[in-house]
């Protein structure tokens, strides 16, 4: 651009200006230096929210450190996480992981252990936590890379008044072929009720989760201990044709499109019997204007080969290796999963509202106990007997439950939820799904060998 | 936008050169001052729009997994060629081909419908316009679900529910209620788009119809044509232009469509199209190169077949005049 006028250089002007505007959209929220603020990064779920609104007015007030937090959906999240936290950015020193990531990410080399923060930390009393929720949110190295929110498990839900009206009984501890012989009787016991609601919707975190928990209790598994993918396996095979076949013909209608709001929905609607997810969904059956609130009955999750098959899923907080602030993320950390930080909820925002399920003390605690009385056992019981390491019959090469700990799952399980969504909306046979999905699995487990 | 290939030049009118001004700067310098007033808006419009693509061209030719970090390397083409052997991309493609083909010429048609019956006065009619724009103005997401949970549920969705009413007017006491997104899915999501780009199409047709020089429909009445006559030979003919501008504009809109595949079906059951295919590679997969190359072939896809489109039609509308 040639110089003649102060047209140009007014052009010049504007160029800058817009080169300054977006540096500062950029750079907006760059590594804090200073010790007196951090930046988070978390999930949308409403526990966070609360999070959010206590923040402030207690931990701010009491400790000085301004909280910058950063909300963002499941899957904006996971990938705005693996961005800061691969580069080392330091933009976020603390973020919300589960434990489907903790360990992959300790193995990249991107969170800080908390072990020494924790020994310093009397008030954080690490022994109150839940054995399998800090297993699965430690590295390979054994050193703890996370600590839990919330947590979860999986535990099957029924109708206490419809099955006494039937002249039916739930077993204290059902068999996965109990369950679909009470999904046959108790089908249509109210007009449109369905024996049974399982997802069916496409998604590692939907469909796949209650599949694999099945699966691993009827003895199958995605890779054996050598990576050989086994999902064409006798038993894989078995458990996904019981899945299917027990939702297609005593499930809810539009299974293919079922996942687990519209489970929830369905048996807060009496359109369903039983419900086998996740313990979280207690909370909401329970809340005080469900319709069904009080009626439901709760029983450790279905059982074959192995003694329990709860999965096990949790938020956690973590924090980024190269965070400057270290000393304020840990006390933040510390205040947003400890004891008192519980007890706050429960004051001030409503029992029914804690975030539970990582802590033996939460489920000794009167009010919590008198706020979730229906569940709050068998959750406990679920999450205590959840194996992350050892969930099946055989060896697994990587942790997880209700899914394979490696960075390729995500992709892996939402397309073979795919042919199996396909099979339950019954437009190919359990066989082909299961053989599509078979090649998808050698492709990930040979670059493991 | 591509002109058709000129017929022929005109003729030179003269074949005279101006003369060159005295001094050559002048010009230069006014030519300037009228652009400078447009330069910011350039600038803007290349860093918004050329910048990220830019970027994204540089990444496609690296293989780049977000979760494996220190893996990241120069691959040159071969995430093109991963993605071209993806029988899964291949299929997003028939299906969005599928999917952009079905909801375009529907909503034309009943588009064109509308627009025709909008065209004559009656009382009222400016209400009517509002409710039959109304589905083009919900938010696509929000549309989405309204499709999914409040009209297309099994269990307690309005199509089912009138069934239901339906049947009970006629005393059969269990009637069908199929599973919509289940036994039709792509049908399904092409259902939903269709109600929301119907109204589109029809204010474009609208705004052509009343356009149409009335005179010559009188004239044409006079001589004794029918109102199919006067639609066939005169309006039709007048309408292509506005026919063809719907069609570029919705093709290019719902190729790029997801919420609807991502709402309705989350991409199961065969409706994957290739907007949800880039964010499943991207978000699922993690694959940043292999996402960005498949985002370059459809941009290329895109702008190939809409210039051969527009030849296309062009080209026919040209004939046209030259026939009659």
């Amino acid at each position: 651009m040639r110089s003649q006028s102060r047209k140009p250089a007014r052009a010049f002007v504007a160029v800058a200006v817009a080169g300054s505007l977006l540096a500062a959209c950029s750079g907006a929220g760059g590594g804090s230096s200073d010790d007196k603020s951090i930046n988070v990064l978390m999930v949308n779920n409403p526990q966070m929210a609360d999070l959010q609104k206590l923040t402030a007015k207690h931990f701010t007030k009491k400790t000085g450190i301004k909280v910058n937090f950063t909300v963002l959906p499941e899957n904006e999240v996971r990938d705005k996480i693996s961005q800061d936290f691969s580069n080392q950015a330091g933009q976020y020193d603390v973020a919300t992981i589960s434990n489907y990531e903790a360990p992959i990410y300790a193995k990249n080399d991107w969170l800080h252990a908390l072990d020494p923060y924790i020994e310093k930390d009397k008030k954080f009393e690490a022994k109150d936590i839940l054995t399998p929720m800090q297993v699965s949110l430690s590295g390979e190295d054994g050193k703890t890379y996370g600590t839990p929110f919330y947590g979860e498990s999986s535990f099957l839900m029924y109708r206490k008044d419809i099955f006494a009206e039937q002249g039916l009984k739930m077993p204290a501890k059902p068999t996965w072929q109990e369950v679909a012989d009470l999904a046959a009787e108790v089908e249509g016991a109210q007009k449109g009720m369905a024996g049974i609601c399982l997802r069916g919707l496409p998604g590692w975190g939907e469909l796949i989760a209650p599949l694999t928990s099945v699966v691993n209790t009827m003895g199958g598994t995605w890779f054996d201990e050598n990576w050989e993918a086994k999902l064409d396996s006798p038993e894989f095979t078995k458990a996904t044709k019981f899945y299917v076949d027990l939702v297609r013909e005593h499930g809810e209608a539009g299974a293919a499109q079922s996942g687990y709001a519209e489970c929830l929905n369905n048996m807060t609607q009496g359109k369903a019997a039983m419900w086998y997810d996740a313990t979280a969904g207690a909370g909401s059956l329970e809340e005080t204007k469900s319709p069904v609130k009080g009626k439901i009955g709760y029983v450790p999750a279905p059982v074959d080969k192995t003694k329990s098959s709860g999965w096990l899923y949790t938020w956690a907080w973590a924090m980024q290796k190269a965070s400057g602030n270290a000393d304020s993320a840990w006390k933040f950390i510390s205040w947003a999963s400890g004891k008192e930080y519980e007890e706050l909820v429960g004051k001030e925002i409503g029992w029914a509202n804690v975030p539970a399920g990582k802590r033996a003390s939460t489920y000794e605690n009167p009010e919590y106990q008198k706020a979730a009385k229906s569940f709050y056992k068998v959750t406990h019981d679920a999450i205590d007997q959840a194996d992350p390491r050892n969930p099946g019959v055989q060896k697994r090469p990587a942790p997880g439950i209700q899914f394979v700990g490696i960075p390729e799952f995500t992709d892996l399980g939402t397309k073979v939820s795919q042919e199996i969504s396909a099979a339950i909306a019954g437009r190919q046979s359990v066989e082909s799904a299961l053989e599509k999905s078979q090649k998808l699995a050698e492709k990930v487990g040979e670059e493991y060998q | 936008m591509s002109a058709p290939p000129a017929a022929a030049a005109p003729p030179a009118a003269s074949a005279q050169d101006p003369q060159p001004p005295p001094a050559a700067k002048r010009p230069a310098l006014r030519a300037w001052a009228t652009r400078a007033p447009l330069m910011p808006a350039l600038v803007f419009l290349i860093v918004v729009t050329q910048l990220p693509f830019a970027a994204t061209l540089v990444t496609s030719l690296f293989d780049w997994n977000s979760l494996h970090p220190d893996d990241r390397h120069f691959t040159g083409f071969d995430n093109y060629s991963t993605v071209l052997a993806d029988a899964e991309v291949r299929e997003s493609v028939v299906t969005t081909a599928v999917l952009t083909a079905v909801v375009v010429l529907v909503s034309i048609v009943i588009g064109l419908l509308l627009a025709l019956l909008l065209d004559r006065s009656f009382k009222g009619r400016g209400i009517v316009r509002t409710m039959l724009i109304a589905p083009f103005l919900i938010v696509p997401v929000a549309a989405a679900l309204l499709w999914k949970h409040v009209l297309y549920n099994p269990e307690y969705g309005l199509f089912n529910g009138l069934l239901n009413w339906l049947a009970g007017l006629v005393g059969i006491d269990d009637p069908v209620q199929p599973e919509w997104v289940t036994d039709m899915p792509l049908l399904a999501v092409q259902m939903s788009l269709i109600w929301q780009w119907t109204p589109f199409m029809m204010l474009i047709l609208l705004a052509g119809l009343q356009s149409r020089p009335l005179d010559l429909i009188e004239a044409a009445r006079l001589d004794g044509a029918g109102n199919w006559q006067i639609f066939r030979y005169l309006t039709l003919p007048h309408l292509r232009r506005y026919l063809e501008l719907g069609a570029l504009l919705g093709s290019i809109y719902i190729v790029q469509n997801f919420d609807a595949v991502f709402t309705i079906t989350k991409g199961g059951l065969g409706t994957a199209n290739l907007p949800y295919t880039i964010y499943e590679t991207f978000y699922n997969a993690h694959e940043y190169g292999e996402a960005s190359a498949t985002g370059v072939l459809v941009v290329i896809g895109s702008i190939v077949i809409a210039t051969f489109a527009l030849r296309v039609v062009s080209s026919l509308f040209s004939e046209e005049v030259s026939r009659s």
